[in-house]
């Protein structure tokens, strides 16, 4: 046990570390960019005065490294700077921005629940419907379902996130209307309501990681076919299907579960396009769109959001896979 | 509430279905082990894959028949798709029929015992390459050519607002549709070809570096990828986007150039990595050893030494890269940020066009036209994936 713990531990600060550097690269490359945050902020035609009081109001006259502490020191408390775009608006309507409106984690805040409620309702569809379907491919292997399934989920990995969605709104929401194409979520939805504006955009994503957690729990299965004691099992009169439940599936859990991982961070890429289609309000629609306007806060503070569930979900890969499996939970 | 008593009732009916086909199955042919054997799950497989051919064929048939204009746009969709489905499969076996008699005896031999599925895709791969290549000569228009007649539709009906110049109609500024798509193939597939081999240069040259020097610079490369390989690449692309429009200014073309270089950068961390793993393992062989003792210096090792031997696998890896990055590309191009305007590109299209999927019901030519762009996307990236997949059990050796 004490073993299991210590490469817990050993994991979670190499992931922490990964994090830290990861911070600096976004750093780094939005400091990259000409000019500075107060030109950006005022535009082409700021007098020098004015972009020297900005500069000085937000600290821009520090050197680099000083900004960098600073910026990360606000992160982890949750302080992620203003945006831009608000906090023009505010300036062109007359008013000054707020703190509450224009602040980076307001807007994140609502659009991040969003998001992962997306990616909970697909994971939700995806993960069952996926191992099912590669246990029966795994069973039936070479049979026509092998195969046309193989055909059918190697296409839905190649084709782009677009396409998908622009196909499953003809049918279902355009020649059927079944289910609502555009995602207008809002404060306050109740719950089956939300759920109905979801589910396009989580049918999408699921087409899009099915195929992908299904082929590998298929190759996981049929790896392990061959060994000894599967044959054993099969001697001694096991129907086919209890073999892979209760002898097959056990064994190849962790790297099922490293798959299911791996997909779920995948996901947090994927969301991007398909919330553009569906214009639903997440994260990726807010990162596309800041990305557009080149609201520099906005787009670290997204960044450094994706980068941080991307290595969490492949550390919960690594653990997990390490904790499924007692060779490894052993190093020599 | 209706729906999932209908569809209770369905799972029922093919259940029972199921079960009579087996029991038919025992009875006719006096117990063969076939139908012996069978377990109830596979029954209901057989009942159910038979009724939704059946479901496929009767809507095919109500799709041909149909009778008005409102009873043929509601199948148009279905009945295009499996018309291409037919299309496609007898394009495919055609062409492997052909090159098992055409061509010297290793491609006859190779085209054999191919799988349907795999000559589907060299068909489709050497398509893309002949359009990409002749674009200017096959297309009626140039890509840039803006015509007085805007919003066109396609079809080429004039009593509906076609117009047979344009047999996909023109868009909202008035540039024909159909040689923007015949572009489309020359820009897109053309920009993603050229990134992956940058991608390729750099990441197979740090890596069979890393793996024949060893020491303080695989060290360094190794880590930094890691780094970069910890930030997901879609993301980091926009990000670097961003700050490459900052740069570029108001100058497309350089933006361009700044996405080729920004996703090679990218890319090249994951051909880094196999590369250096493919290297590790051939390093360690005798006739490296001998080679070095030869006296024989960096580039014959890496040249003649490791990358004859490291083809194989990163040829499948060219592949799926290859892939990878025109998606990516699409993507890139579809949130609005990859390649630029007046250069006509698919996922801009799939953009530009996208708001049209709404009028499906009533004119489902115009519907496809983002489908048409989408699906000239993933028909490339299908075809090439069935190629790699075959490729990858050849030479695996896996018969199972």
């Amino acid at each position: 046990m004490a073993s299991i713990l210590r490469i817990i531990a050993q994991r979670l600060a190499l992931g922490i570390l990964t994090l830290f550097v990861v911070s600096i690269v976004i750093f780094a490359a939005v400091n990259m960019l000409p000019g500075d945050f107060a030109q950006a902020i005022l535009g082409q035609g700021a007098t020098p005065e004015a972009i020297k009081a900005i500069r000085e109001d937000l600290g821009l006259d520090q050197p680099p490294v000083t900004r960098y502490l600073q910026w990360l020191a606000g992160a982890l408390q949750g302080d992620l700077g203003n945006s831009f775009a608000q906090a023009n608006f505010a300036s062109f309507a007359g008013t000054t921005a707020t703190a509450n409106s224009a602040s980076v984690a307001a807007q994140l805040g609502p659009r991040f629940e969003n998001t992962m409620f997306l990616a909970g309702v697909t994971a939700v569809i995806a993960v069952p419907f996926s191992i099912f379907l590669g246990i029966l491919a795994a069973l039936y292997r070479n049979s026509v379902f092998d195969r046309f399934t193989n055909i059918f989920t190697l296409s839905s990995i190649s084709s782009p996130e677009f396409f998908l969605a622009y196909i499953l709104i003809l049918f279902l929401a355009v020649l059927n209307p079944l289910l609502p194409s555009l995602s207008n979520i809002y404060e306050g939805m109740d719950f089956g309501d939300r759920l109905t504006k979801t589910l396009l955009p989580a049918l999408t994503l699921t087409l899009a990681v099915t195929a992908q957690l299904m082929r590998m729990t298929r190759a996981a299965i049929i790896n392990l076919l061959a060994s000894p004691y599967i044959e054993m099992a099969r001697l001694k009169g096991m129907s086919p299907m209890r073999v892979i439940v209760k002898h097959a599936l056990p064994n190849a859990l962790a790297p099922i579960i490293n798959v299911i991982a791996l997909n779920l961070a995948y996901l947090i890429t994927g969301v991007v396009v398909v919330e553009v289609v569906f214009v639903y309000p997440g994260i990726g629609q807010l990162f596309v769109d800041s990305v557009k306007i080149r609201d520099i806060p906005v787009v670290q503070a997204c960044c450094l959001l994706f980068a941080t569930a991307y290595i969490l979900l492949n550390l919960t890969a690594d653990i997990m896979s390490i904790i499924s499996n007692p060779r490894l939970r052993h190093p020599k | 509430m209706n729906i999932w008593i209908q569809i209770i009732g369905i799972l029922v009916a093919l259940g029972v279905l199921g079960w009579l086909f087996r029991f038919a199955g025992q009875k006719a042919t006096n117990n063969k082990p076939f139908f012996r054997d069978m377990t109830f799950g596979v029954a209901f497989g057989y009942a159910l894959g038979a009724a939704v051919l059946l479901w496929i064929l009767t809507t095919y048939y109500k799709a041909i028949t149909a009778d008005g204009q409102v009873e043929v746009n509601k199948y148009f969709f279905f009945r295009t798709v499996i018309e291409w489905f037919v299309k496609f499969s007898i394009a495919a076996y055609l062409f492997r029929l052909v090159f098992r008699y055409v061509g010297t005896a290793g491609t006859r031999k190779l085209f054999r015992n191919m799988p349907l599925t795999a000559s589907f895709g060299i068909m489709i791969i050497l398509v893309y390459a002949f359009v990409a290549i002749f674009a200017g000569v096959i297309a009626p228009h140039g890509q840039e050519e803006v015509f007085a007649k805007v919003n066109v539709l396609p079809g080429g009906d004039p009593a509906i607002g076609g117009d047979p110049d344009f047999p996909l109609g023109t868009d909202q500024i008035g540039r024909d549709l159909l040689s923007r798509l015949i572009y489309g193939a020359q820009n897109t597939v053309g920009i993603a070809f050229a990134t992956t081999c940058l991608a390729f240069l750099l990441g197979g040259t740090f890596g069979f570096l890393a793996a024949t020097l060893g020491g303080w610079l695989d060290q360094l490369v190794s880590r930094s990828v890691d780094v970069l390989m910890a930030i997901p690449s879609l993301i980091f692309a926009l990000l670097l986007m961003t700050i490459a429009a900052a740069w570029a200014g108001s100058n497309k073309e350089l933006l361009t150039v700044y996405m080729v270089l920004i996703i090679a950068v990218i890319d090249s961390t994951r051909v880094f990595r196999l590369a250096r793993a493919v290297g590790l393992n051939i390093v360690v062989m005798d006739y490296i050893e001998a080679a070095k003792l030869r006296g024989e210096g960096l580039g014959y090792l890496i040249f003649r030494e490791i990358l004859p031997n490291a083809t194989a696998p990163l040829l499948a890896e060219f592949g799926l890269r290859f892939c990878f990055v025109f998606l990516t590309i699409a993507s890139l191009s579809f949130l609005g940020v990859g390649i630029q305007p007046p250069l006509a590109d698919w996922g801009t299209m799939v953009r530009d066009l996208g708001q049209f999927i709404n009028f499906a019901a009533f004119s489902p030519q115009t519907a496809s036209l983002p489908l048409l762009a989408a699906g000239a996307i993933a028909l490339l990236t299908v075809a090439v994936n069935f190629v790699v997949d075959w490729m990858l059990h050849k030479s695996s050796g896996l018969k199972e």
